[in-house]
């Protein structure tokens, strides 16, 4: 039991980053297809940046990637105003492809050696020692911390100050966000490149926190699925952490099903989660909607 | 030079605009693999040669490699041509082709070694079937439940692999039980070579013919331009041009996952010979550029998709000669889809 609820939180803290980061682009009417791409952006770069031998360096090395990429995107949709939809399937591709290219001209082809300093789990004194939930909460990589404080900064910021109303104006209304003097294209571009820092953020726990090395394509769709949570979690950011936190929960379903002896084929595992998320999106339609400008144009 | 450039972006002219806008994506495509080659100290020369030896240097090289490689990504372009003509996001051709690939497996291991005339025809169609099966997953989505038919297919391209993934673990496993693969194919289950001594298989036909259908039924027939108007302004065809868009976008749904699961059934019986998880290179993801670049017409995947497998494989031809990521093509093409929408865009401000 332990072992599957310290499974689910660690599965959940980069969809939770990447779903933070796409709620707010979304929120201010963009759909950002391209997150899967800033999270494979950030993975090889945190891999680069912590090769200095500082862990910091790494995570802000992914964060630059994904911030990198989130302009190239703003580039082409808010700039040229180019279709959201093919642009962000395009700089997916590429990011994919950029990645694997300069991961080989780097390491050549054997691969990075496990040489990069990692960022274990921090058990928290007193905390950790709770019974069956402290070691999944308290006992976790610097990331999963860090998104204690960002979940209500985040929402306090959405919906207690100005900037927030501007966001979500723009991505309601941007009629009336312009009439308001509201700078649409900036704050779009502006959300483009902070939400895909986070989706950096993300990529770089992947390979300081979790695996220690790199992988071509390891974010494995986990921005597509981010994209899923947003909105399964409406769009909220406390809904956006019930929802990563449920998507963990199904994807640590087989450290449960081991313990209890049960022998269900990996692959059926491996395709559970994306089968809920689709279950769940059926579930939730017709009951939640979208901000109003989202992909219009 | 630079006020001649200046000059063409000022102009009116809406085709020097789109020959520049070729122009510069083909030049920032160049630049990335030029870039790329110095960056890792490979020799220009060898590298480009390679490019040129493995796509089109030969006879063998254009039939067995580059025409044989064009098949799937024609069949998969023409998939996502129809389905976004129709105002449809497929981005799931990858995924309905894997699960036409294993119904097509499935179905060559039931008839096992009967007639030829028999076993392809079955093959295909169950390929169509299962591929068009696969989509209607996400357009029931759609209709029932306003699910973004684009996160939908992506989803769906997950499962379809690990699906694939635990077929050939399971069911669908050859009887040594050792390989993760289907057992190969029969003879009798292989499409017939259309040149003695190349791969060229029949499946270059069908896509063809495909494609030379696909032309003739969006061009002269209602239904296509029925296809073109849904898409293009859904609301203006349902109040002026009566037409039921709801029907019309789920058939174009089903269309463009029928040719992606026949991609599939091609790709395993004229190439492959079995079913296996890494069958497809992404050919499906691949399809969005051949089909944008090709401006959504069926004739111009025909070209898009020979250029597109050109490149694959002399990227193929690349890695194994001069040490060349084979990978850079992905980049390559995702800068040529980003050109083909800057492009587009630059035109309708017009």
């Amino acid at each position: 039991m332990e072992a599957f609820l310290e499974a689910a939180i660690r599965t959940a803290t980069p969809l939770l980053l990447a779903a933070l980061g796409e709620l707010i682009v979304e929120r201010a009417g963009v759909l950002n297809l391209g997150l899967e791409g800033t999270i494979i952006a950030g993975a090889l770069a945190s891999l680069v940046a912590a090769g200095t031998g500082t862990v910091a360096f790494g995570y802000a090395g992914g964060m630059a990637a994904g911030a990198a990429v989130g302009l190239v995107m703003a580039l082409f949709v808010v700039g040229l105003r180019a279709d959201q939809i093919i642009t962000g399937t395009a700089i997916t591709l590429l990011a994919t492809g950029a990645t694997g290219t300069l991961y080989r001209a780097l390491y050549g082809t054997q691969g990075a050696a496990l040489s990069v300093p990692t960022s274990g789990p921090i058990a928290i004194p007193l905390l950790s020692d709770i019974p069956i939930v402290g070691g999944a909460l308290f006992a976790q990589p610097v990331t999963t911390y860090l998104l204690y404080a960002l979940v209500p900064a985040m929402w306090w910021w959405l919906y207690r100050t100005h900037a927030g109303l501007a966001l979500r104006a723009v991505g309601e209304s941007p009629g009336a966000a312009v009439a308001a003097g509201v700078r649409v294209a900036r704050v779009r571009a502006l959300a483009l490149v902070a939400g895909s820092a986070l989706g950096g953020l993300a990529g770089a726990t992947l390979v300081l926190a979790q695996s220690g090395t790199f992988a071509e394509g390891m974010s494995a769709g986990r921005g597509f699925v981010a994209i899923a949570i947003v909105v399964l979690g409406r769009w909220h950011p406390l809904g956006v952490v019930l929802a990563a936190t449920a998507f963990g929960a199904a994807s640590a379903l087989q450290f449960l099903f081991q313990a209890m002896g049960w022998r269900v084929p990996y692959h059926i595992f491996l395709a559970l989660p994306y089968l809920l998320t689709l279950a769940a999106l059926a579930g939730v339609a017709g009951r939640v909607r979208s901000p109003a400008a989202l992909a219009k144009e | 030079m630079a006020t001649s450039l200046a000059g063409v972006m000022h102009a009116r002219n809406p085709r020097a605009r789109s020959a520049l806008a070729a122009l510069v994506t083909l030049g920032a495509a160049a630049v990335v693999v030029l870039a790329t080659l110095a960056f890792m100290g490979i020799d220009t020369g060898l590298a480009l040669g390679a490019l040129w030896r493995g796509s089109f240097g030969s006879p063998y090289a254009i039939t067995s490699a580059t025409l044989v490689r064009a098949v799937p990504l024609i069949l998969t372009g023409l998939a996502v041509a129809l389905a976004f003509r129709a105002g449809v996001f497929n981005i799931g051709a990858e995924g309905q082709l894997l699960v036409g690939a294993a119904a097509a497996a499935a179905t060559a291991g039931a008839l096992g070694d009967t007639t030829r005339i028999i076993v392809i025809p079955a093959v295909l169609i169950a390929g169509m079937a299962s591929g068009a099966a696969w989509a209607a997953i996400a357009d029931w989505l759609r209709r029932r439940f306003d699910v973004l038919e684009v996160i939908s297919t992506i989803l769906l391209n997950f499962v379809a692999i690990n699906l694939i993934g635990f077929l050939v673990r399971g069911p669908l496993q050859e009887p040594t039980r050792i390989f993760p693969q289907t057992p190969t194919l029969e003879a009798t289950s292989r499409l017939p070579i259309l040149l003695a001594g190349s791969r060229l298989h029949l499946g270059a036909l069908i896509a063809l013919a495909a494609a030379v259908s696909l032309w003739w039924f969006l061009r002269d027939r209602a239904g296509g331009f029925r296809i073109d108007a849904a898409g293009a302004n859904p609301d203006a065809a349902a109040v002026a041009g009566q037409i039921d868009v709801g029907t019309v976008s789920t058939r174009a749904f089903l269309a463009s996952g029928a040719l992606a699961g026949l991609a599939g059934a091609v790709e395993l019986t004229g190439v492959t010979f079995a079913l296996y998880e890494n069958l497809s290179p992404g050919y499906g993801y691949t399809a969005i550029a051949v089909a944008l670049l090709a401006r959504l017409h069926p004739l111009g995947v025909l070209a898009a998709g020979i250029l597109f497998a050109a490149l694959d494989v002399g990227a193929n031809a690349m890695q194994r000669d001069a040490g060349v990521p084979a990978a850079l093509v992905h980049a390559v093409t995702a800068i040529v889809i980003l050109g083909v929408v800057a492009a587009a865009r630059t035109q309708r401000s017009d």
